[in-house]
């Protein structure tokens, strides 16, 4: 099989300022989403059903939350005797004082695991994008076209007005799928074939390109490694059809969540026949009250809910109070809220607290962030 | 070399529950499922794990494959651990000759081996067939203190019912004089739980002796326990208050699914100190619709909720569609309610599918529907009527 010759590198040390309080104390993979998950969950189960059996994690900063929520991997299957998961923190050398200044930089070290590997090909991603897809189309398309990198692209026809536009990768492609050009956070781009921060390419290409951009001062690896190389090397687009949202800002993590309260998302990321693997928590299914009134919801496992809630997203174990009425928001973990409260177009992080009668009421286009632990 | 274990486990699941009907005529009882997402089973097994008893042996013998499958390594109650683990026993063929296990007490003398292999000071014998949380080692430590030889958890359950259980006639200090098997004039109310700690040395004796009895039922509470008794070996009753609840039938499985729906549930699943592990199904949250309306119920991953649920336990995987009413009932696992569909206190098993304005259940005697069943549109399903497993009904 194909996918025994390839491993994941898994890149979650993105820094991305467009998350305020949202990741500021946690790596961007670790962001909790959907109810149960966190970010990288999803990159983690496309690896794994693909039969990918060695995963590498390059951790940065804040990577406790990750570690934890990993562990050894057994909740994916990696916790193997050959191979299976590794996590690759950063640690002090001459050549890095600590923090990567791109994905150059943080693949170059890595390069003891990668050496160490005995699979041919790579598949290098970020951890912030969210979708349900096995690589091996994409394996096999990389193959058909003798490919040196192939990348996995959406079509995205929408553009979000109020986004900043983070790592927004534009492709253009000729009729092969052969990418021709590339534009990176354009202000007015003309394609809709946006790159997913997914690229598979042979592992000894990908240790000469990075050594290569290293040594001449480069850590980026779009605008330094296949900019440049875009006539030289056989770079390919391969689309993906499904559902894709990028957590590049509040508002499309909101957006994200949202998503899911729809059928189609609910399809595309969670009955593709190929399951999205999480740390298991062992919660009590959800207990609703003789008041409770839920509507457009999701609800996980955990929670006890005695007032309203109306399209909104609720992670494990959350206490809704009697008379409290939830609208347009997520509630992350452990978070309790007690009675006759109002919570409207929110983001509460973990273990929040809000007191009986208070009122937390933000925007669509802004939600108000509680911040983990807060109470109110 | 394996170490001296202070404590092993047997877990005694080979219980075909035959009053459960239609529930278990291709599972055993351990294996049914409860309260939104566990089986029996979870609840001996996380129990063991809590009190610090981290080797079980799991004794099947009906339908075993459904609990085999389930049980696997033990991992998802932790027991997958190098000195200890969850083993399956099944009955097996030893030389020439191999037989059933012939009673409760057979079956943990066909399995002395596995016993011996841990060397232990004391067995703890479990059934797999009542859903409570106990922390054993407090049994434990009772029965060391009392320098006894056998222990016996008892529970006190109201006198009409004490005829149903084996009944513990004891002195002040707890010491068992007497011991009746389901007497028909019970003269306290003293059960017996089924839970059992043994100090090895004593058992292994008289499981011997009792193998080698031709007239012996092989059981536990029938021939074990009086041949002790008789012996003059010291056995004691172990009081234990909480809940604990043999769902031996249609009506008790029902009620103490229900039980979890009150305010204040005797049986407190949100403990995070005593949590009951299962193997999980690896489904999303569940989706409430925007039509639907959810009271007093609980509802697990992976349920679509887009009708109406009242006072129910909806398992993982249920879809309830638009116009659909389910009340007073327990839908199991990857179960579907289509639209207009009405079920009225009722059990369905797990992946039945329900056609359109369907009416299960009423008034009266609990509506049982198998697994698998397929029930067309338009179907009636009257109170207390059972559907054995794999029926379709149009």
């Amino acid at each position: 099989m194909l996918n025994n010759n390839v491993f994941g590198l898994i890149y979650a040390g993105e820094q991305n300022m467009n998350l305020i309080e949202l990741a500021s104390k946690r790596a961007i993979g670790a962001l909790p989403v959907g109810g149960r998950y966190r970010a990288i969950d999803f990159i983690m189960s496309n690896m794994v059903n693909s039969g990918v059996r060695n995963v590498g994690v390059i951790a940065q900063k804040n990577y406790h939350s990750l570690m934890d929520h990993l562990g050894s991997g057994k909740d994916w299957d990696l916790n193997r005797k050959n191979d299976g998961l590794f996590i690759l923190p950063p640690f002090d050398t001459n050549e890095n004082q600590g923090s990567y200044r791109g994905l150059c930089d943080a693949v170059k070290n890595s390069m003891g695991y990668i050496h160490r590997t005995s699979q041919q090909y790579c598949i290098l991603t970020g951890s912030y994008t969210v979708y349900n897809t096995t690589y091996n189309d994409l394996l096999q398309f990389h193959m058909d076209n003798n490919a040196d990198i192939t990348l996995l692209y959406n079509t995205e026809s929408m553009v979000h007005e109020n986004e900043s536009r983070f790592k927004d990768l534009r492709l253009y492609m000729n009729e092969e799928g052969r990418v021709v050009d590339m534009e990176f956070n354009s202000m007015m781009p003309t394609s809709t074939a946006v790159g997913m921060d997914i690229y598979i390419v042979r592992k000894d290409l990908l240790e000469y390109l990075v050594e290569d951009a290293i040594s001449r001062g480069k850590y980026d690896f779009v605008a330094d490694v296949l900019v440049p190389n875009l006539k030289r090397l056989k770079i390919f687009g391969y689309e993906h059809k499904g559902y894709v949202a990028r957590l590049h800002s509040v508002a499309s993590y909101f957006r994200m969540n949202m998503d899911m309260l729809q059928p189609e998302a609910q399809k595309d990321l969670f009955h593709t026949g190929h399951p999205v693997y999480t740390k298991i928590k062992d919660e009590v299914p959800v207990k609703y009250g003789a008041n409770a009134n839920v509507k457009n919801s999701i609800i996980a496992n955990g929670c006890i809910i005695e007032g309203t809630v109306e399209n909104s997203v609720l992670f494990r174990s959350v206490y809704v109070g009697k008379g409290t009425t939830i609208k347009d928001s997520i509630i992350m973990q452990d978070s309790e809220i007690y009675q006759n409260c109002w919570i409207e177009d929110a983001i509460l992080d973990k273990q929040v607290q809000v007191r009986s009668g208070r009122r937390l009421i933000g925007s669509a286009s802004y939600p108000v962030i509680i911040k983990k632990g807060a109470i109110v | 070399m394996i170490s001296k274990k202070n404590c092993v486990a047997m877990l005694l699941a080979g219980g075909q529950g035959s009053r459960l009907g239609v529930l278990t005529k291709e599972r055993a009882k351990p294996a049914v499922p409860y309260g939104g997402k566990y089986k029996i089973i979870d609840f001996p097994l996380s129990n063991c794990i809590h009190s610090g008893i981290d080797t079980v042996g799991v004794l099947t013998q009906y339908q075993p494959l459904e609990l085999n499958a389930y049980i696997g390594t033990g991992a998802p109650w932790d027991l997958d651990c190098m000195s200890g683990g969850a083993f399956v026993l099944p009955p097996y063929v030893k030389g020439k000759t191999g037989e059933w296990y012939s009673g409760t007490a057979n079956a943990i003398y066909q399995n002395m081996y596995f016993i011996e292999r841990y060397n232990p000071k004391y067995v703890l014998v479990l059934s797999g067939d009542h859903i409570y949380k106990m922390d054993y080692s407090k049994m434990i430590r009772f029965h060391e203190k009392n320098e006894a030889d056998a222990t016996i958890a008892v529970i006190k359950v109201p006198m009409e019912e004490a005829s149903r259980f084996g009944i513990m006639n004891t002195a002040e200090n707890l010491r068992i004089e007497e011991f009746e098997e389901k007497p028909e004039h019970p003269k306290n109310n003293m059960a017996s739980m089924g839970v059992y700690v043994f100090s090895w040395e004593v058992l292994k004796r008289y499981l011997i002796a009792d193998a080698e009895n031709p007239d012996s039922a092989n059981d536990f509470g029938k021939n074990v326990i009086p041949a002790m008794l008789h012996g003059g070996e010291r056995l004691f009753a172990y009081p234990f208050d909480g809940y604990w609840k043999d769902v031996g039938t249609v009506e008790s499985l029902w009620e103490a699914n229900m039980e979890l729906l009150t305010a204040a549930p005797e049986l407190d699943l949100h403990d995070a100190s005593w949590r009951i592990y299962s193997r999980n199904p690896n489904e999303p949250p569940h989706y409430a619709g925007k039509d639907s309306e959810i009271s007093n119920s609980l509802i697990s991953e992976g349920a679509y909720i887009y009708g109406k649920v009242e006072n129910s336990v909806i398992f993982p995987g249920v879809v309830v569609e638009e116009g659909a009413y389910v009340k007073d009932s327990i839908v199991m696992q990857e179960t579907h309610i289509g639209r207009g569909t009405r079920i009225l206190r009722a059990i369905v098993d797990e992946e039945v599918r329900v056609g359109e304005n369907c009416v299960i259940g009423g008034e009266g005697a609990i509506a049982v529907i198998g697994c698998r069943v397929q029930v067309g549109n338009d179907v009636v399903v009257d109170a207390g009527r059972a559907v054995s497993p794999g029926e379709t009904l149009a």
